[in-house]
């Protein structure tokens, strides 16, 4: 019954929510037609994921959405750095071919998602057969070691929390 | 008390303003498309990051409650990876086909993912793969 009438709870929220924010305010009739939005809209919306995966809300996404907060304000100080105070010819851009273990197209998107927006790294496309992710990075002197710290950092995490 | 708030909102705004500067300075400098792609993606989210929350310190400090900042936040972080990834896509085509007018970046050609497979611009999702959506 529940099922039904919420298909997707999450996104439910999150409609409720940004309505809220939109509104920039909390009424009685803003909290009203958010909800309501937040029951018609999935409803609606409902052929269009037909099966995503589920999502672990807990303790592991908070500390994932934490780390990459703080890497984006570090590594924002770090490429201003480079564009500032590095000379063109002594930038080591390259190509990153990194192997993903996530299967699922969303929790691939968030970790390209994440990767795009931690300073240093563009994604710049996934491989035919989702196994593999291109990645620009601007300034990098090993590039095993940084494919390894980008799997170890957003990877494993996103692989607990999308299952 | 007030005037902490000033000069935190101030901080803020200079922090910001240098970071979208620094940004498209990156964008002037950097050699290449691909490289080019890095100041503003990314030293302008941190800036932009610092001013909103100037924002909101500044009419938190005036007793108005604003949240509309965090609702800009939020889309920029979603539209921020989606406008960088384009940009890169359409370089990578335009490699392929021979259009592009500037010299190899420093980083080279971008290599294949396998011996057989290509990146999912210029192929078609595979079947039978998780994460393609060509399965259902």
């Amino acid at each position: 019954m529940m099922k039904r009438i919420l298909p997707h709870p999450a996104l439910s929220a999150m409609l409720l929510v940004v309505w809220l924010l939109m509104a920039n305010g909390i009424t009685a009739g803003g909290v009203v037609l958010g909800a309501l939005f937040g029951v018609l809209l999935p409803k609606f919306t409902e052929p269009f994921w037909p099966d995503r995966p589920r999502i672990r809300f807990g303790r592991a996404l908070l500390i994932y959405l934490v780390t990459v907060l703080f890497d984006i304000v570090v590594a924002n100080f770090h490429v201003a750095g480079l564009i500032l105070f590095r000379r063109n010819d002594g930038l080591r851009s390259r190509w990153l071919v990194i192997p993903i273990a996530l299967t699922t197209p969303e929790a691939i998107t968030v970790l390209a998602g994440t990767i795009s927006l931690t300073p240093g790294t563009v994604s710049a496309d996934v491989s035919a057969d989702g196994r593999f992710l291109l990645v620009h990075a601007l300034d990098v002197p090993d590039p095993a070691a940084e494919i390894a710290r980008i799997k170890a950092r957003y990877e494993a995490p996103l692989l607990r929390i999308f299952r | 008390m007030s005037a902490l708030l000033d000069i935190a909102v101030a901080a803020l705004l200079l922090l910001g303003a240098a970071f979208v500067l620094i940004g498209s300075w990156g964008l002037v400098r950097l050699p290449t498309t691909m490289e080019r792609l890095h100041g503003p993606t990314k030293a302008t989210t941190l800036g932009l990051g610092a001013l909103l929350l100037a924002s909101v310190l500044f009419f938190q400090s005036r007793g108005i409650w604003s949240a509309h900042e965090l609702l800009i936040s939020l889309f920029l972080f979603i539209t921020a990876p989606i406008s960088a990834n384009m940009i890169a896509k359409v370089h990578l085509h335009r490699r392929r086909t021979g259009a592009k007018v500037e010299p190899d970046g420093i980083a080279g050609e971008p290599p294949r993912p396998s011996e057989d497979g290509d990146w999912a611009t210029f192929e078609a999702p595979q079947q039978d793969t998780q994460a393609s959506t060509a399965n259902s």
